[in-house]
């Protein structure tokens, strides 16, 4: 059984392929060009690198949120129309989750952030529970830092690690007020699509998939636009 | 040849399957109107969300409807621009996956090249040369279309689009969105001389048309007459700025086509669908022996037959697309 799983949600374009869960193949662009136009691209040679079709898939995997609003889409619509040609099915995962995954091997808690501008991160918080095994401790959510490090504290683990790309402007004042801090290195801070692959495929396993017309995304924020017009 | 074509640009959700560029096979549109009228406008971030989300129910209703499997469909056509970059790119990513996945070519159509299209699906008779009046909230261009792929703009608008300045008028009259239905409505019960507003000609032989000036003068008009405490007769208002606008399309138009010796005239985009406009254009085009065509309504505002229509001749003219493409909001005509 075979899923490929891309992820748009950040800066990284990723790709990548898990094989009865073995990571068969990876690849991560983190360069500044338009996701619109590498994507497909970065889909097209994984598939010719690793010797396979897209139609050997058996679900393909997408990075749901939360992240850029615009980035979300263009991997969902990505996602989507590859199960809809196909009809296979498809598995939606959290990128804080994934993100975490980064360091599944942690003990104590594990704080994927996000930079959600105005102030804000995109943020959830995980503990290591062995086994390459998180477990998620609070719901996600859009929160600014004084508020995330409130929860934080509130758990009293010894150390906690920060990962995600949030932590070039809030690693410091988080590691500030906690007592043990590990602030990831960038190779294991970014978006790697293949965390999200082997969640996807666990999940794929476990029969977490869903139609490509039921595949939604999370942004866990209202479009400016509702934001303004709730508060007249 | 039998085109799946998606198109996204702005609030529409649309899906179609057009044959050979002229037989609409099946013709299904979402449309999130209900959605931004509370805004007063399209939402572009809205917009987007909504159409990542409905876009593969309207493919599923457009291949239901149809009749067809995939394997019976040749190509993947999409609009790449110009529109709302956000909503774009979700029509633009579906398709390249699709296309990627079928293995089948893809097409990328500009928006305003597939409104002059429409007309191919209603009228068997029609082809190049002809001259194209497009008139729509994001657009009011004059388009000479020498052969099915070759276009040159001849005049555009220097401002405002008309469907544009029909909209902000209909929202001040208080008429709601979107406008230009709103205002062809309450102009049929009001006075089209009651004010006389400017028609903005520019310069003697331009095409180009500018209709910020005539929006003023409307806002004006308004602000004045409150001032006085004069009554406003919405009707009224909403005659005399339609009969303004439809005077200056309808002039230029014909005197487009008359000095390019075109004896065929085609309107299309969401503002041809204004009767005046039609009834206008048809009695200047009769004047002056040009055979005028425009679509039906539906074919009119934004739709995916339309891409369906213009991808069949941009794939006979050999201009596929790559895994590259992306969603270009100012696309100019000709340029993909
Ligand atoms: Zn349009």
């Amino acid at each position: 059984m075979k899923v490929l799983t891309i992820d748009s949600a950040t800066m990284v374009a990723g790709v990548s392929i898990v094989d009865e869960n073995r990571l068969i193949g990876e690849l991560t662009v983190n360069y500044q060009k338009t996701h619109s136009e590498k994507l497909l691209t970065a889909v097209d040679h994984l598939l010719q690198d690793v010797g396979l079709g897209i139609n050997d898939m058996d679900a393909f995997g997408v990075v749901s949120g939360p992240g850029s609003f615009t980035g979300l889409r263009i991997g969902m619509a990505t996602a989507k129309g590859f199960a809809q040609a196909l009809n296979k099915p498809m598995v939606t995962i959290s990128t804080l989750e994934s993100l975490a995954h980064n360091l599944n091997h942690a003990t104590g808690l594990v704080c994927p952030i996000l930079d959600a501008q105005r102030n804000q991160v995109y943020s959830a918080i995980y503990r290591g529970v062995g086994d390459g095994h998180l477990e998620a401790l609070c719901p996600e959510q859009a929160i600014g830092i004084e508020k995330l490090v409130e929860l934080l504290q509130g758990y009293g683990e010894q150390k906690t690690y920060l990962v995600g790309d949030g932590i070039a402007r809030f690693a410091e004042q988080i590691s500030d007020a906690l007592a043990q801090t590990v602030v990831a290195t960038h190779q294991h801070a970014i978006n790697r699509a293949g965390s999200a692959g082997v969640l996807a495929y666990r999940r794929f396993l476990q029969g977490k998939t869903c139609r490509y017309d039921q595949a939604t995304l999370t942004y866990l924020r209202p479009s400016y636009a509702e934001e303004k017009h709730h508060e007249l | 040849m039998k085109i799946l074509a998606i198109e996204t640009s702005c609030d529409e959700t649309a899906v179609a399957i057009v044959e050979d560029g002229r037989k609409i096979l099946t013709n299904q549109i979402y449309t999130q109107i209900d959605i931004h009228q509370k805004y007063g406008g399209v939402v572009p971030e809205i917009a987007s969300r909504n159409h990542v989300e409905k876009l593969p129910l309207i493919i599923d209703t457009a291949m239901e409807d149809s009749g067809l499997t995939y394997e019976a469909i040749d190509a993947i056509a999409v609009t790449s621009g110009p529109g709302l970059v956000g909503a774009l790119l979700i029509g633009v990513s579906q398709a390249k996956a699709m296309a990627y996945a079928l293995n089948k070519p893809l097409i990328s159509v500009h928006h305003i090249e597939g409104h002059i299209a429409a007309n191919y699906l209603q009228f068997p008779e029609l082809e190049p040369p002809f001259l194209s009046l497009v008139v729509s909230g994001g657009h009011s261009h004059l388009i000479m279309v020498k052969n099915y792929s070759d276009f040159e703009v001849i005049g555009k608008t220097l401002d405002d689009a008309a469907g544009e300045a029909f909209d902000k008028i209909a929202r001040v009259l208080g008429l709601g969105y979107p406008g230009g239905p709103a205002i062809d409505k309450a102009a049929k019960q009001g006075n089209p001389e009651a004010i006389d507003f400017p028609r903005v000609w520019l310069d003697k032989g331009s095409y180009n048309f500018s209709f910020s000036g005539l929006k003023s003068a409307v806002l004006n008009y308004l602000n004045t007459q409150k001032m006085k405490g004069r009554a406003i007769v919405v009707e009224d208002v909403a005659a005399s700025f339609q009969a303004a606008v439809v005077e200056v399309l309808t002039t230029k138009a014909i005197e487009c086509a008359l000095d390019n010796q075109v004896n065929q005239l085609s309107i299309a985009g969401g503002v041809a669908a204004n009767s005046a406009l039609r009834k206008k254009l048809s009695d200047a085009a009769g004047e002056n022996k040009i055979q005028l065509y425009y679509p039906d309504v539906n074919l009119c505002t934004d739709n995916a037959a339309m891409i369906g229509a213009m991808a069949y001749y941009n794939y006979q003219a050999g201009k596929v697309a790559d895994k590259k493409l992306n969603a270009v909001p100012n696309l100019k005509i000709g340029d993909h």
